[in-house]
């Protein structure tokens, strides 16, 4: 893989120079090539906005984002088949060991926060939950709305793939340490998909990220523990850390960024780039 | 014959032999390739443990790599599509070879051409805006995203399979033994139940074969419409999770080499070993027809 990477951007500068020549108002400086961005799907919109917007702003750059999953993103990181990565969740331990283990090393940038949404079907009289009560759904403990204060149905949990971050995040930091997912949750392969589901069926309850937060589905305000005030996903609250499943978005770059990719990081960080981020329903960083 | 010709003669000859054991060739890599990578599974996980484990929790830690539920979920959702299809698509052969005539059967025997066209992802679609609501009002039930879902969709998808192939076997059926069996005194129908359908069994038997075949490897429409939870089913309305949709799910995520890489290997395995047996056995029914 050593060599790919000057075969790689002796590709892009042929590329380059085989296209129209440069415009007379670009400088010397003017930034050209191409840069692939794969992962988190919780990320996908917000980083298209972002390519959209650094790609108007250095025409001859082209920006590709791929989605498929923190996880999946993070194994092109570690197999060194793509420079940057989105994440909605941290590496684990194993994963650093294995990018270390191929002679490679990465940097992490915090670009955006998230407060990961707990939604239901608009009819659904729940309103709110505690963080345990949550986990009560999601493992399969409780069954049935009635113990929640609901009608006396049955449960549906809408969960994501396993290569989704959002679902690593949920496991961690709503079921617990060594908690599992009910068997019975259905593993759906993309937060829209959640979305639809829980528009459609009054049983359901799900997860996502914020950003996907629509109409059609009802939130419900959630609680640290019975004692603590319900706090509903919005701006204010991911930010305060009022509300208790909030999470930190963030890019991985494989080794030290240069040229393109570091235009790019330092782009989505700026003020410019942090309005994006209000822009498509996440929280900015400062 | 001048030397030049011999020369030209063998080059042909090799060329046909070469690509005639491609093919094998290939059959057999492809089954080494999947070995290499899925075997090492079975040095951290028995392999009871394996095929008859009740939890599929790969990114735990420590990881389940238990395929029971996965391979009970493949089995319900292809047994749900047999039977919709076998029926269906025996009638609809039978209807084709013995009851229509002229333009109608030429239109409908393209007409299941086509349908074999259709690519999977669309019936997927199909299967989720109209089909997945339809089931769960129909059977008041909490999600529509169930086995019986999945059993549908691929029905259609193994239908044209099944329907061509039986049409085969009746079109092979001599002309004699329909006029023998009318000139009895046998009525049209008596004549196809009891005489053509069991002359063309064994052919019959290999569509179906094929046909379900098919069904048990297909992905994409599986994963669309059967909701994807990893549990034991009980009936075809509950969801399930098949061996195929796992492999799809789960590959983009895996490092290679890893142990979640090598267990989704191993289904491979476990997958090209079950087709493989409905394959023998499909041909092993088309060999009998032949003696």
């Amino acid at each position: 893989m050593d060599l790919s990477k000057p075969t790689r951007w002796l590709a892009v500068a042929m590329a380059v120079a085989l296209s129209a020549s440069p415009s007379p108002f670009a400088g010397a400086d003017e930034l050209k090539g191409a840069l692939q961005i794969k992962g988190s799907d919780t990320m996908v919109n917000l980083c298209q906005a972002w390519a959209e917007a650094f790609m108007a702003r250095h025409p001859q750059v082209t920006v590709a984002i791929t989605g498929g999953g923190s996880g999946t993103g993070i194994a092109a990181l570690i197999s060194g088949t793509c420079d940057l990565v989105s994440s909605s969740r941290q590496m684990t331990d194993k994963e650093k060991t294995q990018i270390i283990a191929r002679g490679r090393t990465w940097r992490e940038w915090t670009v955006a926060l998230d407060g990961l949404a707990v939604v239901v079907h608009p009819s659904n009289p729940v309103k709110q939950l505690t963080v345990s009560q949550l986990a009560d759904l999601f493992t399969g403990r409780v069954r049935n709305w009635k113990e929640m204060g609901g009608a006396n149905r049955a449960v549906v949990l809408l969960s994501r793939e396993v290569n989704s971050g959002t679902h690593v995040y949920f496991k961690e930091h709503v079921l617990g340490a060594g908690q599992e997912f009910a068997p019975e949750a259905l593993l759906m392969p993309s937060s829209q998909a959640i979305a639809d589901e829980a528009a459609a069926n009054p049983d359901a309850v799900g997860y996502y990220g914020m950003g996907y937060l629509n109409p059609k589905n009802r939130t419900v305000a959630v609680a640290r523990t019975a004692a603590d005030a319900y706090v509903v996903p919005s701006e204010a609250n991911v930010r305060s850390g009022a509300y208790p499943i909030a999470r930190p978005l963030f890019f991985y770059s494989l080794n030290e960024p240069q040229g393109l990719v570091k235009t790019f990081l330092d782009f989505a960080q700026s003020p410019e780039g942090q309005a994006i981020v209000q822009k498509m329903d996440f929280v900015p960083i400062q | 014959m001048t030397r030049g010709q011999q020369f030209r003669e063998g080059c042909i000859e090799g060329l046909i032999r070469i690509s005639g054991l491609s093919s094998i060739v290939l059959v057999v890599l492809i089954l080494l390739f999947l070995l290499r990578e899925g075997v090492a599974l079975f040095h951290t996980v028995p392999l009871g443990d394996f095929v008859m484990g009740q939890r599929w929790y790969p990114i735990s830690d420590p990881p389940r790599f238990g395929i029971l539920p996965l391979l009970l979920g493949s089995a319900v959702v292809t047994a749900g599509a047999a039977v919709f299809s076998v029926p269906m698509g025996v009638a609809s052969a039978l209807f084709i070879s013995e009851i229509s005539k002229g333009w109608v059967k030429e239109t409908l025997k393209t007409g299941i051409e086509l349908f074999a066209a259709i690519p999977s992802v669309v019936l997927g679609f199909i299967g989720i805006t109209l089909l997945v609501p339809l089931i769960r009002q129909v059977f008041y039930l909490p999600t529509g995203l169930t086995a019986l879902a999945g059993s549908i969709t691929l029905a259609f998808m193994a239908m044209p399979t099944i329907i061509s192939i039986t049409e085969d076997a009746l079109a092979a059926v001599p002309r004699g033994y329909r006029e023998a069996a009318l000139a009895l005194g046998a009525t049209r129908w008596q004549m196809m139940v009891r005489v053509l359908l069991p002359a063309a069994g064994s052919g019959i038997l290999a569509a179906v074969m094929l046909g379900l075949g098919r069904v048990i490897g297909e992905t994409m429409a599986v994963m669309m419409v059967t909701g994807n939870a990893p549990v034991i089913p009980h009936t075809l309305l509950q969801p399930v999770r098949t061996l195929t949709a796992t492999i799809a799910a789960e590959m983009g995520e895996t490092v290679r080499g890893s142990d979640h890489y090598v267990a989704l290997f191993a289904i491979g395995i476990v997958l090209f070993v079950i087709s493989f047996a409905i394959n023998l056995i499909a041909d092993l029914f088309l060999h009998r027809e032949r003696v």
